[in-house]
């Protein structure tokens, strides 16, 4: 295994003590790192760690309690999803969170909804500028549908593609959104090693190719090591490790948060 | 000023009464399979229909022939799909377990044909407990057939689906209801108390009018909702209801199967329809109108939840003395300051009292707050 | 002609994003509209105007209205009666207030924009209620309407009984007064509505409805908010519906009093959008014809069949069979009509071989 060295100056994001707990259950206690401008970062740890919760907090679904997170110079202790969004977040779900009744080329434009200003006027008529935007954005998907490789299943209702699929649409719908960060909950998850091995051809070539800050969740810890350039580990809601793959993979208390963890 | 005020308060509280008895069946069939049963107010037509008119003094002229004879016709069929059906599933199983309840539903084909028959010879009327116990056993029947013909073809259909499937029950039962029974106005005669009595002569110059009838009618309905409560908190179906609430496959661990569950929360809400088309019926007269009831109970389970039981019951007395304070005090401002055409603001009232409240707690009166995953 | 779309490639996105990417389907729906205009008129009654084309074309608008807010965005409503009322008496207002005006589609247009002004008002509850409890809340709006319609004196002209008439119609100088008249202008303007509706959800509006419905969560996270949406469609929605009141209102009953508008009208556009077939607007037309076809197919069948009946057993029966019919098409398919019909389609492109 190799690990990938690269240094990254600037912070994108940095996440400052949130604490985040669901009545009694406590999801996060008091986390703290950063990710890089141009890094791929993994959070991993056992179920129930409270990675999609972060995750969560960081795109503005959860407002943790206590913290607050800087994007892009800008503190802040909640903010909304679609804000978000508007910042260039995008995101897949461990879940997958598709728009089921649409087909995949509709689900990716939605990723593009952020950049399509025409109004209803235009869009009843469906002809100049309505027209024009449509034809534009559609050619951005059309160049992600041939980046993923998916052109056969364009205009397949997505509810019933295969699983491997589904997850790769929801990466091109996070991709159309052209995104400063990536996050991806478990976007392996469920997979065979080859459809794993796309993925992380995908996910590379993303963040080579576009420069595209990628924050990943992921049990698969080949892959992790793999790709990522730094690692946060959480057990319990508490940050127990952080640091380069080799660090990670030394440290006593990560070590023994996996023991007789099998995934 | 007060003593107005107390009386129209009371008189709305126990209207009330009646609502959270409506809402309750809605509540115990949503809880229990997810369906938002728009039947329910067809249901209690058709209960109250059934008692009257196997209640009623029955006059030989006013007998429509061809209603009847449509009627028994449409009635047979169903009879017999049933049956086959059931028959076909006992087969299937190979006899055995299931036959306690095949019997239980062929007592009630035998009393519903027995019912029939003695309404066709129609020489004189039911004595009201026996007019209710036939009329329960129908509702058990229909709670069957419901199931056996629709819900069972319907399981795993979004909401939306079921909701219509409800509102084709709806229009069905309000349709053969009035084929069965005819469409006059019919009385029920419960024998209940008519001249008003005065509380609190001490307190209140001249006293508070109250209604006994409304009184003995609202402890009847205090009584089922009271009985309902602990069915649901305490027995072991109760328990098992609420568990399919929750998940499916958590019920099926309680040892009761799905589709069991199912009749017994429609013949139990049929049972429950039966009650307030009784009240209902006995207080102003049975006629199509009352099948508009369901209308009113549904402020009650926004406001109450769709899920809750005593978001039911105490949803039932807010909207039911809302609507009778408003319109009494509200209503003659509201028609002064904007020159309208009299008040009737009950009608929207409860809903918008209720849909300001849900403004302010989208979880409802007893609810919690969920937080959405992804 | 066979039905087929082999050799029919698409070398433009222009082409690809067609209304009827199908040669076949394009000439087919030509045809279907020039009959409409040309063909009926030549033989049609003033029954087969006043009693099936007339209502069949209203209420399919308002049922493409009802289709966008329930079927695309997925926010179920029940107050459809009240925002048809509030198109209608709103027209009524404008017609009788500025009789210089006297133009049906001004009137038309002010009807709708004032159902999508008050369904943006209702609207405003579905950010924080969802599902059955908004479908409860949208009763709000039912029941309120229909009261406000019947006491506020000013709305109806003082008129004694809260009935209003209308008379003397005209579109830019054309008068309407045969039923043919109407027919024709009411078919000109649903083609144009159901137009303008297809471009809409086809396009990036479309889009935002159909996330909200298929998982809202999802659908901000990506970065639609979901207030302006769901009022988006609320406001699409209502006006649709609007001009749909406004036009039952002129043009099929003429003189009419706020009980048209009730309920159980909610209720029919709600059943034609079902059965029709959620999220299709082909459905809203099948779903429409059906429910206005079939009480006139129950009411002539036991004629046909030489039973005579009263008509209030006639009635009952109606009911009865209509529930029937309703619950029995919701187990058969609960896609609705317009999917049976996809379904019939696919068969034929594959006819005659099976596979
Ligand atoms: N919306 C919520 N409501 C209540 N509790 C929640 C909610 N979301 C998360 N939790 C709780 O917070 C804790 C962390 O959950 P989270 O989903 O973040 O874990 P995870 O690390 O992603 O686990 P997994 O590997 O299983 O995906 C869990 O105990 C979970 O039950
Ligand atoms: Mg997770």
């Amino acid at each position: 295994m190799t690990t990938r060295l690269r240094s990254f100056p600037d912070v994108l994001l940095s996440v400052e003590n949130i604490s985040l707990s669901f009545g009694g259950v406590k999801a996060l206690t008091d986390i703290s790192f950063d990710i890089a401008k141009g890094e791929i970062r993994a959070i991993i740890g056992p179920n129930g760690a409270g990675k999609s919760s972060m995750l969560n907090c960081i795109n503005g679904f959860y407002h943790p309690q206590q913290g607050a997170i800087t994007y892009k110079g800008v503190r802040r202790s909640q903010m909304k999803p679609h804000e978000a969004a508007e910042q260039g977040i995008a995101r897949t779900f461990q879940n997958i969170a598709l728009f089921r009744g649409m087909s995949t080329l509709d689900n990716i434009m939605t990723g593009r909804n952020l950049r399509m200003k025409t109004g209803l006027f235009w869009q009843a008529l469906h002809i100049g500028p309505a027209q024009r935007e449509e034809i534009e954005h559609r050619k951005a998907v059309e160049r992600i549908i041939d980046f993923l490789e998916i052109q056969h299943i364009r205009k397949a209702p997505v509810g019933q593609l295969p699983y491997g699929l589904q997850k790769r649409v929801e990466l091109g719908r996070a991709l159309a959104a052209e995104p400063e960060l990536l996050l991806l909950d478990e976007p392996m998850a469920g997979m065979n090693i080859e459809e794993k091995q796309d993925m992380c051809r995908f996910i590379l070539d993303v963040n080579d190719e576009f420069g595209t800050t990628i924050c990943l969740i992921e049990h698969d810890m080949g892959v992790v090591m793999d790709i990522s350039d730094r690692v946060v580990v959480l057990d319990y809601g508490k940050k127990i490790g952080d640091g380069v793959p080799d660090e990670v993979r030394g440290n006593e208390a990560v070590v023994a948060a996996y023991l007789g963890v099998s995934h | 000023m007060l003593g107005a005020f107390l009386e129209t308060l009371i008189g709305g509280l126990l209207t009330g009464v009646l609502y959270s008895l409506v809402a309750l069946g809605f509540v115990l069939i949503f809880k229990a399979s997810g369906v938002f049963n728009f039947a329910q107010g067809a249901m209690v037509l058709f209960a109250a229909l059934t008692i009257a008119r196997l209640s009623g003094e029955i006059d030989n002229k006013e007998v429509h022939l061809a209603n009847f004879v449509v009627a028994a016709a449409i009635l047979g069929l169903a009879v017999a799909l049933i049956g086959w059906y059931a028959w076909r599933e006992f087969v299937a199983r190979g006899g055995g377990p299931d036959e306690r309840r095949k019997m239980q539903i062929l007592a009630a084909v035998g009393a519903l044909v027995g019912g029939i028959a003695a309404y066709s010879y129609g020489k004189g009327a039911w004595p009201i407990w026996l007019a209710i116990a036939a009329t329960a056993a129908i509702m058990g029947l229909l709670a069957y057939a419901i199931e056996r013909l629709v819900l069972r073809h319907l399981v795993n259909q979004e909401g939306i689906i079921l909701f219509m499937a409800t509102l084709g029950i709806a229009n069905f039962l309000d349709g053969f209801g009035q084929t069965l029974w005819g469409s006059d106005i019919y009385k029920i005669n419960l024998g209940l108390p008519k001249d008003p009595i005065f509380l609190f002569e001490a307190v209140f110059p001249g006293g508070l009018l109250v209604d006994p009838g409304e009184l003995v009618a609202a402890a009847i309905a205090a009584g089922l909702v009271v009985v309902l409560a602990i069915f649901f908190q305490k027995t072991r179906v109760g328990r098992a209801l609420r568990a399919v609430a929750d998940d499916h496959a958590a019920a099926q661990s309680v040892g009761i199967p799905l589709n069991t569950i199912w009749l017994i929360v429609w013949t139990v809400s049929g049972l429950v329809a039966l009650a307030a088309g009784l009240i209902w019926g006995a207080k102003l007269g049975v006629q199509f109108s009352i099948s508009l009831i369901a209308l009113k109970a549904l402020p009650v389970l926004i406001l109450g939840g769709f899920t809750s039981v005593p978001g039911a019951i105490v949803g039932g007395l807010i909207i039911g003395a809302g609507e009778k304070l408003s319109e009494v005090f509200l209503a003659p401002i509201l028609v002064k300051a904007f020159d309208l055409a009299g008040g009737g603001i009950e009608n929207w009232f409860a809903y918008m009292l209720a849909l300001v409240f849900l403004l302010f707690r989208p979880q409802g009166l007893f609810g919690e707050r969920i937080i959405e995953r992804v | 002609m066979l039905y087929r779309e082999a050799g029919q490639f698409k070398t433009t996105y222009v082409a690809d994003q067609q209304i009827f990417p199908i040669l076949q389907d394009r000439i087919f729906v030509l045809a279907v509209i020039v009959a409409a205009f040309l063909a009926v008129p030549m033989f049609a009654s003033p029954y087969l105007y006043t009693e099936i084309l007339i209502p069949f074309l209203i209420l399919s608008l308002a049922a493409i209205g009802l289709n966008i807010l329930v079927g695309y965005c997925g926010q179920v409503s029940l107050g459809t009666g009240g925002f048809m009322a509030v198109g209608a008496y709103a027209a009524y207002n404008l017609w009788l207030r500025v009789p210089e005006l006297n133009n049906l589609i001004v009137v038309f247009l002010f009807g709708g924009l004032m159902a999508a002004a008050v369904g943006i008002l209702f609207g405003i509850p579905s950010l924080r209620i969802k599902g059955f409890y908004l479908a409860v809340a949208t009763l709000a709006s039912q029941f309120f309407l229909d009261w406000l319609f019947a006491r506020v004196k000013w709305l109806t002209n003082y008129t004694p009984s809260g009935s209003v008439a209308v008379g003397n119609l005209s579109v830019f100088g054309w008068k309407i007064e045969t039923p043919a008249d109407r027919y024709l202008l009411i078919l000109g303007l649903v083609v144009v509505a159901t137009v303008v509706a297809k471009n809409l959800v086809r396009g990036h509006i479309g889009r935002s409805w159909m996330a909200i419905r298929d998982m809202d969560i999802a659908a901000e996270i990506v970065g639609f908010r979901p207030l302006r949406t769901k009022l988006t469609a609320f406001a699409v929605s209502s006006f649709f519906i609007g001009v749909a009141g406004a036009m039952w209102a002129f043009l099929r009953l003429g003189a009419w009093e706020p009980l048209a508008f009730d309920i159980n009208r909610s209720f029919q556009i709600l059943f034609m959008v079902i059965i029709g077939g959620l999220g299709s607007l082909l459905g809203s037309f099948l779903g429409a014809a059906f429910i206005v076809l079939m009480p006139i197919l129950l009411n002539q069948l036991p004629g046909w069949f030489g039973i005579r009946m009263s008509t209030a057993l006639l009635s009952h029966l109606e009911f009865m069979v209509f529930g029937a019919m309703i619950v029995f098409f919701l187990i058969v398919e609960p896609h609705g009509l317009a999917r049976l019909w996809a379904v019939a389609k696919e068969k034929l492109r594959l006819w005659p071989f099976p596979h």
